[in-house]
């Protein structure tokens, strides 16, 4: 018999693998730390961060790292596994690419990686039907490629598709671009089927678009990053691939006249798919517009967007302009000591103001970058030492959050001060609490990550 | 209206309620009508009748009386005193409801929120409005279409259900094909919750920090709580609307010219498809001068003219290819309110053929529509019973309306149980039992057909959260009762008698 991996070195966790190999097999059980070398060997894509340790000890100097990561073959066994660790009183953190695992607040305990890797199919493609089943691993580009060769598509651009999974996009709440015109997760999540730390496996939604039968649990988990249960499978609504697409750009004289022109185009009977504003520091904001339609729809829209935007130039960048977003996360990450990104929620008519109170918080001592889209979700790439960012981040939080907004600190240097990755969650939080109670009583699933210490 | 239930066993025959004095204690009385005033408060038997069911109107429960609140304070206050009391309660909107979400419970207060009925803000720069729940849903538009903007949700019964009604249901129409359902609109709610507490969920700016819990909260049928404002996103009228009108010579061929569509790679405004019967209906009422054929359908593209006028050509040569007979496009408004007069008046119109009819709600993946028609035609010719058929064809939603007559032995019964049956057939097709409804009071034993029961106890975990002692709607949407945490005895008894509360009502 294999003395196990770690065995004694937590309480519970010998015994806890020693069960666990009976349900998913030895070869399935790894030590958490290879993760990150294998992960890191094997990443082309610019963007996955397995690098754990930063997050976990963020707060907490003499905090654990996970010690086994885990991957079971089916939902039946992750719900096993699951149950297993909640019974020994193990802390788990569900992992699919685990490109966002810096997300949130540095968790307050972390035993097992329960690992989405090996459920990784498309299970139902309703092509027809405009629908798609499919395991929480399936990354995000498998299920585009699959989705493509049939002329269709998942209607969402989340952050580093290459290594992302459905199921962490799901509970990572991340859209991108085509959420002004295609809704966000929210609004494609038709169904889910969950495991919980009980063991519970229950599924809530369907398979068809229109459906009011029951609780929307699909919303429940989208966002809720994996503090209520893990999700296994989960069915979205897709959409036709646009016939063409085009993207205009221009030049704004300055904030205001920028967030006035988004403002007119989003007043317009345009049809655009994505609309942003890029930022740079003391340099002129750039609008991107995104049409997809027919040849005829799309000339007869961009003559009538150019009247909206005279006397400003307009040129047709390419599309790489809608990349903006996902290169201010990839900097950040690659600048990890002295760089954070934070997510800010405005209303569309306080994009000028927001970006004035930015400008001013930063002076000259911290350098950003930014990129708001029409819906008035924006993305704030700062530089600078671990304790301006650290005061610049609270400063432009107190600010949008007095006007109805929030922040969201989605990556920051191991060494900046504490300070909570979410804001203020209002006067909900004791519901949400109770929640998160009835999913999860022993705070097993990534204690301390969410809003709130949940 | 002349609607029947789906659920025999649990109709009223069976069970009488309580239509003796159940009571309440005259402190509590005083104290609620202190709350609302004298006019917020009704007690009297004659006035409490329009409260006994809502639009689905074989299920009825008098209410013990009726609260009127005008303010989100006094909501609050009549919660506490429910609470405190252990007293079930069911809001109300305008009662319009199709699955009997409003019938009030045993023992319980009904909280009527029509006269909570301001549009409280207008933000048009951002597109919100945001409004009391006893606003009428048809009104936002009317506030806001001046300036070209309009709320996208359009359920049949819009131009008097509210917002409120809208939020509980989740609530559809022919448009929700693109623009989405009542959740895809609803941004944030003001919330008292079962205990009188007061809670914001979601907000003006979208991603607010903290779990979804307004997404969980619209459909909920009213059993987590009382929304008092909602903030809504409204949407900027498309440049165009043009609606296509094609006759063919059955629903198959019909059924064929969506997937067409569809397969096209186009996302129409609104796909809607009425059989034969359904037109002959509609035709007798309204005289929307339809063609005589075997199923119509109604095409609604919308958008910059340019990209309108290039997809409605190829719709047309859809249509063509699947033999149409006849094709009529609609460019005006006046063209456009004709056409689509048949549709909307499709099921009131069910009384010109049939005394008595059931409207069904069902889902089914869209493709499956010939194989479900071909079946529920079948079960049909069975039963003796005719079914005209109504649908959102778009998106797999079934209305098939199963028209009966109450006088003749046994034909009730067996037009229940046809309906009944027609759910079955959508959850063995992979669809589900309600697509715009609501379960409610109707459907609620269909629902352990389409969950298991750990499905289900995942659900009520919410409820939990929400509602631990199950004042909110509290019989409502599940099949069995089921107890939050382990106090048990508390809420099985009946709580009003158990307080060894006297007559008053």
């Amino acid at each position: 018999m294999d003395a196990g991996l770690f065995s004694g070195a937590v309480p519970g966790i010998a015994a806890f693998e020693s069960s666990a190999r009976a349900i998913v097999g030895p070869e399935h059980i790894h030590p958490a730390r290879e993760i990150s070398e294998s992960a890191k060997a094997t990443d082309n894509s610019g963007g996955a961060d397995f690098s754990l340790y930063p997050w976990i000890r963020a707060s907490d100097e003499n905090a654990i790292p996970p010690k086994l990561r885990v991957e079971p073959a089916n939902e039946q066994e992750l719900a096993r596994i699951l149950k297993l660790a909640n019974e020994s009183g193990l802390a788990v953190i569900p992992c699919g690419g685990g490109t966002k695992l810096a997300w949130g607040n540095p968790g307050q305990r972390a035993d097992i990686i329960l690992s989405t890797a090996r459920l990784g199919a498309i299970v139902d493609y309703a092509c027809s039907d405009l629908t798609v089943t499919v395991e929480a691993g399936c990354t995000v580009k498998q299920l585009r490629d699959t989705l493509s060769q049939l002329g269709q598509r998942l209607a969402l651009d989340p952050l580093w598709p290459s290594r992302a999974t459905v199921g962490g996009v799901v509970s990572a709440n991340d859209s991108g671009v085509l959420r002004l015109r295609f809704g966000s997760l929210r609004d494609l999540i038709i169904g889910v089927t969950l495991a919980l730390p009980d063991g519970t496996l229950a599924k809530s939604g369907g398979k068809v678009v229109k459906n009011v039968a029951g609780y929307d649990l699909p919303k429940l988990v989208t966002g809720a990053l994996g503090t209520l249960g893990v999700i296994t499978r989960a069915t979205f609504r897709i959409h036709p691939m646009p016939k063409q697409s085009r993207t205009i750009s221009c030049l704004a004289q300055d904030v205001r006249e920028a967030q006035r022109l988004v403002l007119a185009i989003q007043d317009s009977k345009l049809a655009h798919s994505a609309l942003q504003i890029r930022f740079v520091q003391s340099m002129q904001p750039q609008i991107d517009v995104l049409f997809e339609a027919s040849e005829a729809g799309l000339s007869a829209q961009i003559e009538q967007l150019k009247t909206i935007l005279a006397p400003a130039a307009v040129i047709d960048p390419g599309p790489a302009v809608w990349n903006a977003r996902q290169e201010l996360y990839s900097t950040a990450k690659d600048k990890t000591s002295n760089s954070a990104l934070a997510k800010i929620s405005v209303l569309p008519t306080h994009i000028a103001e927001s970006y004035a109170a930015l400008a001013t918080i930063a002076s000259n001592r911290v350098h950003f970058q930014a990129v708001v889209q029409a819906t008035g979700i924006g993305f704030v790439y700062f530089e600078a030492t671990p304790a301006e960012l650290a005061s610049a981040l609270q400063s432009l939080r107190a600010r949008l959050e007095a006007q109805g907004g929030s922040l969201m600190i989605a990556h920051r240097p191991s060494a900046m001060p504490p300070l909570d990755a979410w804001g203020h969650p209002g006067d909900a939080l004791p519901l949400m609490r109770a929640v998160k109670k009835q999913f999860d009583p022993k705070n097993t699933l990534n204690p301390g990550r969410f809003v709130g210490g949940i | 209206m002349g609607q029947a239930s789906l659920c025999p066993r649990i109709g009223l025959e069976e069970q009488p309620p309580s239509r003796g004095k159940a009571s309440v204690d005259a402190r509590i009385v005083q104290e609620l009508r202190a709350i609302v005033g004298p006019r917020g408060l009704i007690t009297s038997a004659e006035e409490l009748h329009t409260y006994e069911c809502d639009a689905l109107t074989n299920f009825r429960v008098m209410p013990l009386g009726v609260l009127l609140p005008e303010s989100t304070e006094q909501v609050q206050s009549i919660l506490r005193v429910c609470h405190r009391e252990r007293i079930p309660f069911v809001a109300r909107g305008s009662g319009t409801g199709l699955s009997g979400g409003a019938l009030p419970v045993e023992n319980g207060v009904v909280i009527s929120l029509t006269r909570m009925n301001r549009i409280l803000e207008i933000d048009l720069p951002n597109a919100r409005v945001v409004a009391e729940p006893g606003v009428v849903n048809l009104d936002i538009t009317g506030r806001v279409l001046g300036q070209e903007y309009f709320y996208a949700p359009d359920p049949s019964s819009q131009s008097v259900c509210s917002i409120g009604g809208n939020v509980a249901e989740n609530s559809g129409g022919a448009h929700c094909l693109k623009y989405g359902f009542t959740t895809t609109h609803v941004l944030g709610l003001e919330v008292v919750l079962p205990d009188g507490t007061l809670v914001h969920l979601g907000a003006k700016a979208l991603d607010a920090p903290g779990y979804d819990l307004a997404g969980v909260f619209v459909g909920s049928e009213g059993t987590l709580g009382i929304a008092t404002k909602v903030i809504l996103r409204i949407v900027k009228r498309p440049e165009c609307v043009h609606t296509l009108l094609a006759a063919f010579p059955s629903t198959n061929e019909a059924g064929a010219a969506v997937s067409d569509i569809i397969a096209a790679g186009m996302l129409p405004a609104a796909i809607e498809m009425m059989d034969r019967l359904a037109i002959r209906a509609a035709e007798a009422a309204v005289h929307a001068n339809y063609p005589d054929c075997g199923a119509l359908l109604l095409v609604e593209l919308d958008g910059p003219v340019a990209e309108v006028q290039y997809l409605m050509a190829h719709v047309n040569e859809i249509c063509r290819n699947r033999s149409a007979s006849e094709i009529r496009v609609a460019q005006s408004e006046v063209e456009r309110a004709l056409v689509w007069k048949g549709r909307k008046a499709a099921f009131a119109a069910m009384g010109r053929i049939s005394p008595n009819y059931i409207v069904q709600d069902g889902v089914i993946p869209r493709t499956a529509l010939p194989q479900v028609m071909s079946e529920i035609e079948r079960l049909s010719k069975e039963a003796g019973v005719r079914v005209a058929n109504v649908f959102h064809a778009g998106d797999g939603n079934l209305h098939p309306l199963v028209l009966y007559d109450r006088r003749i032995d046994g034909q009730q019964a067996a037009a229940e149980a046809l309906s009944y049956k027609i759910l079955e057939i959508c959850i063995a097709a992979g669809g589900s039992i309600t697509g715009e409804h609501g379960v409610g009071e109707d459907k609620k034993l269909a629902m352990s057909k389409m969950f298991s029961e750990p499905d289900l106890a995942t659900m009520q975990r919410v409820r939990c959260a929400f509602d631990p002692l199950q004042l909110s709607n509290p019989t409502k949407i599940f099949p069995t009762p089921r107890l939050c945490g382990e106090k048990p005895g508390k809420y099985a008894a009946h709580p009003l008698e158990a307080a060894g509360i006297a007559e008053r009502f």
